[in-house]
């Protein structure tokens, strides 16, 4: 009893101190964070909790993606121009624009094309001081976009124009531009903490152009930004930023509902009717940037034959697999783009689930006591968070049309090997997330005849598909492109190399009084525009 | 006694060895291509897979790995996160205080109760309040301590709000760490309720952590003093008449505590491994948190230096304890 | 006369090994009934072991006690609270979780794989660890000194750590888990063997075995070994409650029992995300894992106080 009223009086004092410390200081926005970011440049990682801590409020990067889109728009370059041939894409930056000044760093100039060029060179030339400034440095994402070999010069024109080479036309590239991998890093502050020998500092103490700047970042624990004054696009209406990093779902929305924090991002699905029904907390949602699928090998017989596969489509339940297994979190999918993608084709009609047309089917085309296996990953993924009941569920489905099928999983990494044999045995669910928000970054990489025996888990070259998606990839301008990509996604439906199964939905819950929150179709976060209404 | 000491630590060089080869051999065992996991779907074309292997050395033979590792051990080098990219060493000592922090925390609170309440069960043997403590320190001795944390959230937190959720501090109070105790660092930081924030997150996770040791404690206090309370010297003494209290402050509990010291001391393992869940229950940013999720990111180099770090850490503290035994208690030394 | 002689001779043996007989079991009988006695003193430990036998019985007779399927799932009953909530129905007494499974029934299972854990794990631990601890004790030597320093090194890592280490290269599950656990929790016996063994090994009845000729198979195990059960028995079952712990702690870690066994570690983890929501689904699975092991732990103590004469006395 004396315990209890002692701690009752302790929270009674926090909360009392918190009260007039918020009223006496300024708008602190508190962000319970899913995880700790591996480190402070962008560059160096891959994951969606790196970006989110770093990339996206501390950098700015030449052309952005329009908050809540995938459209590209400009950013620290004011305009660019493409050449006619498509291989020189000349940027003209914004003039003005300052780097954070912090205890660690004050700025001596503005931002300029030699920031640009730095920025790049690192993760490009082996001879840049910063290509291996921290051990193991593998600029995963530059690489993973093929930039070295895109990439055939970075030219500083004046102090304010930026010139790219590349060795063959390729339209995605600009939106590549917008990734997080390509943030505009500051070349005086490296140079001085190279001076210093401290180069590391460069992924712990980060200094952007970006609409916060860094304060401080406790492991495991908590990242501090306030809100940069001199923003080139305007002061932030909130005056700090704090990432509690929380890694337990359910902690995260306790923290949520306890005030502790404004806003938490990937809430467990089952719990998202009842945060609907709490009057204090709004919650926003949106289908991810990414889709599951079961990839047949179009290469081994009877899968070679389209209409076979078509009927495997029409013998799923699509319906049950997004009640067990995303729980609601999910859409069912009929193109292999999701639907936040620009030239996502809507007027596509979906295999319809008829296990009894689907019977027929396998009937006409003589396919009889046919029996596969199905690879189930073993681990969650966005797309698909539990492969192993998917398996299952896809199981009976098939059963119910006379197709018997075992299922098969490997660890991990092999998983990912074997599947990309060209004589796999079976159909095996995997999944993508977009990087760019181009539908190139899907159609090409995944069903594209490159892929074949890598990334195209259906070993699908199929020719009138392949013209379109080649076309799209070096016309200059999206409204071009647009027409190619639909009638892909056509083309696509009518072979069905893939049963598309599902577009994952992204929720997040928030404090009713956070307001300008734009939910991003690439899975960020980002907290420039958002406020708190008093 | 000399000897004794120079034995004991000669004891301990050939462990470390086999602990060193039971980190390294441990990651070489685990599943999975480190560089194919790091790319995921997206996939390596296979040169730049031989690039990749070449920077994180697994180009090597194993011998050749291991000799580098430890190599790099005796200088203090302990790897780099394949992760952060930093280096193993600084990970652990920015997170080892919070871990600190919480295990002294829980020892005091273990045995600021633990002995009190089996010295009086010893004293009051059979008796009802004998009884309920000791059939209270084996719930506690039993207890699924995950379940037990989760429970608490759900009562104090949940349903009464009364204490935190979760972390060190509430994120209003910012000051730098100095000491990365987050009870000292809040009293130096000179903020008005700091402290008391620091105070009000400790509550829950330490009476979590503290669960088992304190049950130990009160458990082995009793029948340490049970044991001395039955030998002569303290039966002539009450014979005597001396006042019950003074029997048993003075001469019994003195001779109970040796053992009891001993059992706190080993309490450190058990600690360290509470702490692995007891931190991630609560977002507590310590050590015990960061060797689960690097497990789970197959952060291969901190799995390894951790694994080291902390076996080290409790060969340390029970060679401390060894010798601090065999100072009371002669008989040991000269065994 | 021969004949009857003979018959004499032979009812006269068959008396004495009779009589022989008789005497080892009343021996033996006095025994057990002293032992008996002691543990039937402490009250706890009596509970204690009723509990036991009931949960014994409970997972002997899971397919028969148990209202439903562990892993039916009923679509039209998610998240059903128990039956004395408003809202719950008496055909899940205990309610139901995220994807319409009974709780009662998936309890009622999950004793079974908890008693199985802890009976594989002890049984594993206990065999090698005797194996190991009489080879160390009995030869001493080198073969000694390497045996404990490779003990040295298991117990200097935190056993649920070490553990959780081991299951990741084995890969997540069961089996690997009890591999896991059984490895980390045999060096106490190997030490107590070895303890035992060396105490045993100068004794005199150890001595006048040798000298009758026995073997020193013969020697460990039919000389030395009865007579060091007992502090291997009161550690058997402390290791027992412990991997039942252990493997619940690496469930709820995602390490352990994979969905969707109904391990109660595991139902812990997968619970987590309702501790807002749905209290019934976090709170039965801790609460069993609880009782269990307090009964195993309470026959413990009664078997320690019924087998340590020194304990006995004070």
């Amino acid at each position: 009893m004396i315990l209890k009223s002692t701690i009752r009086t302790l929270a009674l004092g926090v909360s009392l101190a918190a009260m007039m410390a918020g009223a006496a200081s300024a708008k602190t926005l508190v962000y319970c964070s899913e995880g700790s970011p591996e480190g402070f440049d962008p560059a160096l990682y891959t994951a969606g909790t790196t970006f989110d801590a770093s990339s996206k409020p501390v950098y700015n990067r030449l052309v952005e993606f329009k908050r809540g889109t995938t459209d590209v728009v400009p950013g620290l370059a004011e305009s660019w121009d493409v050449s006619d041939d498509g291989l020189e894409y000349t940027f003209h930056l914004r003039p003005g624009v300052k780097f954070h000044t912090t205890d660690f760093f004050t700025p001596g100039r503005e931002f300029n094309a030699d920031d640009v060029v730095f920025s790049f060179e690192r993760q490009l030339k082996d001879d840049n001081p910063y290509h291996s400034y921290v051990e193991g440095a593998s600029w995963e994402y530059f690489n993973g976009m093929s930039m070295p070999d895109l990439v055939e010069s970075i030219e500083k024109v004046d102090d304010m124009t930026v010139k790219f080479k590349l060795t063959r036309p390729e339209a995605p590239f600009i939106a590549n531009m917008a990734m997080d991998f390509a943030s505009i890093f500051s070349k005086e502050y490296a140079d001085q903490l190279a001076e210093n020998g401290q180069e590391a500092q460069l992924n712990q103490q980060p200094i952007g152009t970006g609409p916060f700047q860094f304060v401080a970042y406790q492991p495991d624990a908590v990242i501090r930004y306030k809100a940069f004054a001199d923003y080139w696009n305007g002061k932030q209406p909130i005056d700090d930023l704090v990432f509690a990093i929380t890694t337990d779902n359910a902690v995260r929305q306790q923290k949520l509902l306890a005030g502790e924090c404004h806003v938490m991002p990937y809430p467990n699905p089952a719990d998202v009717q009842g945060l609907k029904d709490n009057p204090d907390i709004n919650v926003m949602q949106q289908e991810g940037l990414n889709v599951g699928y079961l990839a047949y090998n179009t290469k081994m017989p009877p899968f070679d034959n389209p209409k076979v596969r078509k009927a495997l489509n029409m013998a799923i339940n699509k319906q049950a697999i997004l009640d067990a297994v995303f729980q609601g979190a999910g859409q069912a999918a009929k193109n292999p783009i999701p639907p936040t993608m620009w030239s996502y084709n809507d007027d596509v009609k979906d295999d319809p689930y008829d296990p009894e047309a689907a019977k027929k089917m396998l009937e006409e085309e003589g396919v009889s006591d046919l029996s596969m296996k199905i690879w189930a990953m073993p681990v969650q993924r966005p797309y698909n968070p539990n492969a192993r009941r998917m398996a299952e569920l896809l199981q009976s489905d098939f059963d119910k049309v006379g197709v018997k099928a075992e299922i098969v999983s490997y660890e991990w990494g092999e998983y990912l090997e074997r599947s990309k044999a060209e004589d796999r045995d079976g159909a095996v669910l995997l999944g993508w997330t977009g990087d760019n928000g181009d539908p190139d970054n899907f159609l090409a990489v995944l069903l594209g005849c490159d892929g074949v025996g890598g990334s195209n888990r259906a070993q699908w070259c199929y020719e009138p598909f392949e013209k379109l998606i080649q076309e799209a990839k070096v016309k200059g301008s999206q409204e071009e492109r647009v027409p190619l990509y639909k009638e892909a996604q056509v083309v696509f439906k009518e072979q069905a190399p893939w049963a598309t199964i599902a577009h994952s939905v992204v929720f997040m819950p928030m404090a009713k009084n956070v307001t300008g929150y734009v939910m991003d179709p690439l899975g960020g976060h980002w907290f420039d525009g958002v406020d708190i209404e008093e | 006694m000399f000897r004794f000491i120079l034995q004991r630590v000669g004891l301990l060089i050939p462990t470390f060895i086999g602990v060193s080869i039971v980190a390294f051999a441990f990651i070489r065992l685990l599943p999975g291509d480190p560089i194919v996991l790091l790319a995921g779907e997206r996939g390596l074309t296979p040169e730049r897979y031989a690039e990749l292997r070449q920077t994180f050395g697994y180009d090597q033979p194993l011998v050749m790995q291991y000799l580098n590792y430890l190599w790099g051990i005796l200088h203090g080098d302990l790897g780099v996160s394949t992760v952060t990219k930093r280096g193993v060493l600084s990970e652990f000592l920015t997170r080892f205080p919070a871990t600190l922090e919480l295990s002294f925390c829980a020892i005091v609170l273990a045995t600021a109760i633990g002995i009190p309440a089996g010295v009086f069960a010893a004293v009051k043997r059979g008796s009802w309040f004998d009884q309920s403590i000791m059939g209270t320190a084996l719930v506690g001795y039993s207890m699924p301590i995950f379940w037990w944390g989760l429970l608490l959230i759900i009562l104090f937190s949940g349903t009464w709000h009364l204490t935190p959720v979760s972390g060190r501090i509430d994120l209003i109070y910012y000051f730098k760490p100095v000491t990365g105790f987050m009870l000292i660092d809040s009293l130096l930081s000179g903020q008005e309720g700091a402290f008391r924030s620091a105070v009000s997150h400790l509550i829950l996770p330490t009476v979590v952590l503290a669960t088992i040791p304190l049950a130990v404690i009160a458990r082995q206090t009793r029948s340490a003093m049970l044991e001395v309370l039955g030998e002569d010297y303290v039966r002539t003494a009450r014979a005597k008449g001396l006042e019950p209290l003074r029997v048993v402050g003075l001469h019994a509990l003195r001779n109970a505590l040796i053992p009891v010291i001993t059992v706190i001391g080993l309490q450190v393992g058990v600690l360290l491994a509470g702490a692995i869940l007891t931190e991630t229950i609560f977002s507590w940013p310590g050590i015990g948190k960061w060797m689960v999720d690097s497990v789970f990111r197959r952060d291969y180099p901190v799995v390894q230096g951790g694994l080291l770090l902390i076996a080290g850490l409790v060969m340390v503290v029970n060679l401390i304890v060894d010798l601090l035994y065999g100072l009371i208690n002669p008989r040991i030394r000269h065994n | 006369m021969v004949h009857t002689e003979e018959m004499n001779a032979i009812d006269d043996a068959e008396a004495a090994k009779r009589r022989a007989l008789r005497s080892g079991w009343s021996a033996r009988r006095a025994m057990v009934s002293e032992f008996w006695f002691y543990f039937s003193e402490n009250k706890g430990a009596v509970i204690g072991l009723v509990v036991f036998l009931l949960l014994v019985a409970v997972a002997l007779l899971a397919p028969l006690l148990s209202p439903h399927s562990p892993t039916f799932q009923d679509r039209n009953a998610l998240l059903l609270p128990p039956f004395w909530q408003e809202g719950g129905r008496t055909a899940y007494l205990l309610g139901t979780d995220a994807v319409g499974r009974d709780i009662l029934s998936r309890l009622i299972y999950g004793a079974r794989f908890s008693l199985f854990i802890g009976v594989v794990v002890v049984t594993v631990a206990l065999t090698g660890g005797i194996l190991i601890g009489l080879i160390a004790g009995f030869f001493r030597g080198w073969i000694d000194i390497v045996i404990m320093r490779v003990m040295d090194v298991i117990l200097a890592f935190p056993s649920l750590l070490l553990a959780l280490v081991l299951v990741a290269i084995l890969g997540p599950g069961l089996v690997n888990a009890m591999i896991a656990i059984a490895l980390v929790l045999q060096p106490h016996f190997v030490r107590l063997t070895r303890a035992s063994v060396m105490t045993e090994k100068s004794k005199d009845y150890v001595v006048a075995a040798r000298v009758a000729g026995a073997g020193p198979i013969r020697l460990m195990t039919k000389t030395i070994l009865p007579n060091c059960l007992a502090p291997l028995i009161v550690q058997g079952t402390l290791s027992f409650s412990n991997a039942i712990l252990d493997a619940a702690a690496l469930g709820f870690l995602g390490m352990g029992a994979q969905p969707p066994t109904p391990e109660w570690g595991t139902m812990l983890a997968e619970a987590r995300e309702f501790i807002q929501s749905a209290w019934w689904v976090v709170t039965f699975p801790g609460l069993a894992i609880l009782v269990t092991v307090l009964a195993i732990n309470l026959v413990g103590d009664g078997l320690r106080d019924a087998l340590d004469p020194k304990l006995k006395r004070s």
